[in-house]
């Protein structure tokens, strides 16, 4: 097997774990903007939950319990965002900084208090961490050229939280362009008026759709603690959110197309950690800065129209107001 | 009283005060939540902030800071504008105020090198916020966005510069060579000292009356001048100012400038006024910490002031509190910073209603005679 095919095979393979949580606090963006809530706050809601995963399965030495309390926090979070801007129509962005900000703080604090390790959580040991998974005959099957390394580099051997966050793409695709609940998100992301006016509440949708979003965060921030990582530490999500919020944007707020928006930017992510220091010949050594940026020069590129267009939902980012 | 005046102090006076206590009362809970007395946290806080001369210096030099990212981030609020970029702007600013010192001759006065610095960091942070203000106004992508990229934009280019570019020759550790003594800007203390009277030393320096100054050319600028009004009519009623004639992509372009060159000013305290060398994160916190700061001070110079006293004092009271009380630590700033965002921005208006219902109620008579007329 030549090098070449092994390294790809395995930078490839470090953009799925990459990815994972970009994918999952991508699709949860998705939920929130298509109802016409902007959710700045996805980077906070990670970290909150990334640092409840990391406590509780620290203290009870299960990492599905951890998973299940980071669930809770972010739903809470997100009923916060909720509560400013769907219930008292709070600005939507002042709002997801504030959970950014706060989550920053808060999630020091209470570690220090409880821990006593400067901030952090006690690493995991595995029987409290998401392992990665070995598919069945990944051993056996890796001898069959060109499709073995596949199966038993590429697809084999991640935990199980990967393959949620993308086996969730198509469930998300197929609730928001199939069910009767994804008609009437986007509809109140385009014109809640007229969803209110069939009788709907626009009120009760958009909440719906941010606790979704609460879910998908939550298990987002579980995998970068208790699956990635084997505990938290401070700002750890460094910018994922944000990433997230690109992708979304990249990727014109479509599930399918927002995924692959997420691989990009992973494999970009995986690229700049495996061209550390290499020097490529005749070009010399590339700054790994640059490749890092890149994400964000792309959809600021994006965003001003330079390539196609990235047209939001229409009613995102405003609060609705019944008339009386 | 009538119910007109009511509803007047109840926006202006009742609401932002309930707010402010709110975020305090939420803060007491956290520190309820991790075992520390609020009372006692906050008799250190005090001391750590005012209790000695030492400490005095540090909170006037950290409020200097916020001073300047909460005027970067009001005067885009005037504007309709959420200038979220501050971060980015401030780093980049350093970026200007330490090339300019850098690369001019180092036999040169102070009266070159501090004019020069400044209007670096001016350029550099307006420059930094030109590029999203650009993109808003002409090619319709949102400033949010845009300015949040340019963040990590701006930290990638830094650690990019820093490391391959600007390192002093033979450190390790990623930051430029000592600026000349002739481009520091004095320290209060050295100042205070050429006039007689002994201060303790602190990082606290001129730049302080730089902050001020700015403060009164921010109001000056806003209420006082035709641009002024142009940009506070278009982020009151946008359509409104078109109609009178007001071009809204100017606006943008010109408060973003602005808001950019007052964020670049944090450099010029933190670099010129104490590190005296171009180093990495020295912004970390004061572009998201102006976003509290303006909202507390309702967006208005002496309110901003005000605030930045508030977070200044907290930022070093809460190094003292960090350092007399095990399991606490400075972070305990960046969660209240987090709720006033939380209660002064974004609930802004949750005690409106039950305010108004309570204290300045629909007078049926009233209404019933208003009809009738």
């Amino acid at each position: 097997m030549s090098d070449v095919f092994l390294t790809l095979l395995l930078t490839l393979d470090a953009t799925l774990r990459v990815s994972a949580p970009l994918v999952l606090a991508a699709m949860a963006g998705l939920f929130a903007e298509r109802s016409g809530v902007v959710d700045i706050g996805l980077e906070g809601k990670m970290l909150a939950s990334a640092f409840a995963a990391a406590s509780v399965a620290a203290v009870v030495g299960s990492p599905w319990a951890g998973l299940g309390v980071a669930i809770i926090v972010s739903c809470g979070f997100a009923m916060l965002h909720g509560f400013a801007t769907i219930t008292h129509r709070g600005d939507q962005i002042v709002s997801g900084v504030a959970i950014n900000i706060l989550v920053g703080g808060l999630t020091i604090i209470l570690g220090l208090a409880w821990f006593h390790q400067g901030g952090l959580t006690p690493a995991l040991n595995n029987e409290s961490r998401f392992l990665s998974i070995t598919l069945p005959y990944a051993q056996q099957l890796a001898f069959i050229p060109v499709l073995g390394p596949i199966y038993k580099e590429l697809i084999s051997g991640h935990n199980i939280l990967v393959y949620l966050a993308f086996g969730v793409v198509p469930m998300v695709w197929w609730v928001v362009f199939r069910t009767r609940f994804g008609l009437r998100l986007r509809a109140v992301g385009e014109n809640p008026k007229a969803v209110d006016t069939a009788g709907l509440s626009v009120i009760k949708l958009r909440y719906k759709a941010l606790l979704v979003g609460g879910v998908l965060c939550g298990i987002a921030g579980a995998y970068i603690s208790t699956a990635h990582n084997a505990q938290f530490t401070r700002d750890m999500t460094a910018g994922q959110g944000y990433i997230a919020l690109a992708a979304l944007i990249f990727g014109k707020w479509r599930p399918l197309t927002v995924m692959l928006a997420c691989l990009l930017f992973g494999f970009l992510d995986a690229l700049a950690v495996r061209l550390q220091g290499v020097v490529i010949p005749g070009i010399g050594e590339i700054p790994v800065q640059f490749i890092e940026a890149a994400p964000y020069l792309l959809t600021v590129i994006l965003l001003a129209g330079f390539i196609g267009r990235a047209i939001p939902p229409k009613a995102s980012g405003k609060a609705y107001l019944k008339e009386r | 009283m009538n119910r007109d005046t009511r509803i007047t102090w109840i926006n202006r006076l009742l609401l932002p005060l309930l707010n402010i206590l709110t975020a305090f009362a939420a803060t007491a809970v956290v520190f309820w939540l991790i075992d520390v007395n609020p009372i006692e946290a906050a008799q250190v806080l005090i001391y750590g902030a005012f209790g000695y001369k030492e400490g005095i210096g540090y909170t006037i030099y950290y409020t200097t800071n916020f001073i300047f990212t909460g005027l970067a981030v009001a005067v885009a609020f005037h504007a309709g504008l959420f200038n979220i970029g501050g971060e980015g702007q401030a780093y980049v600013g350093g970026l200007g105020a330490g090339l300019v010192i850098l690369f001019l001759d180092p036999t040169l006065g102070a009266w070159v090198f501090i004019p020069a610095s400044i209007i670096g960091a001016l350029l550099f942070g307006g420059l930094w916020a030109l590029i999203p203000a650009y993109l808003q106004a002409y090619r319709g992508s949102h400033i949010v966005i845009t300015t949040i990229m340019f963040n990590f934009l701006a930290a990638s280019l830094m650690v990019y510069l820093m490391v391959h570019v600007l390192r002093e020759v033979g450190q390790m550790t990623p930051q430029s060579e000592l600026f000349p003594t002739n481009a520091w800007m004095p320290f209060v203390h050295d100042v205070a000292a050429g006039f007689g009277y002994s201060i303790e030393a602190s990082p606290l320096n001129l730049s302080v009356l730089l902050a001020l100054l700015c403060a009164i050319l921010v109001w000056f600028f806003l209420w006082q001048t035709r641009w002024g009004y142009a940009i506070r009519a278009t982020g009151k009623n946008g359509t409104a100012a078109v109609y009178g004639g007001i071009k809204p992509k100017r606006i943008i372009i010109v408060a973003m400038c602005i808001s950019g060159a007052l964020a670049g000013l944090v450099s010029v305290n933190e670099l010129v006024g104490y590190q005296h060398r171009l180093i990495m994160d020295f912004h970390l916190g004061y572009g998201f910490g102006g976003i509290a700061v303006a909202l507390m001070g309702r967006n208005h110079p002496v309110g901003i002031i005000v605030a930045a006293l508030l977070f200044g004092t907290l930022y070093q009271g809460g190094a003292e509190l960090a350092f007399e009380m095990s399991g606490i630590s400075r972070d305990i700033v960046v969660v209240m910073q987090g709720l006033v965002i939380l209660f002064c921005g974004a609930l802004e208006y949750m005690y409106r209603p039950w305010l108004i219902r309570s204290l300045a109620p629909v007078n049926k008579q009233e209404v019933l005679v208003g009809a009738a007329a």
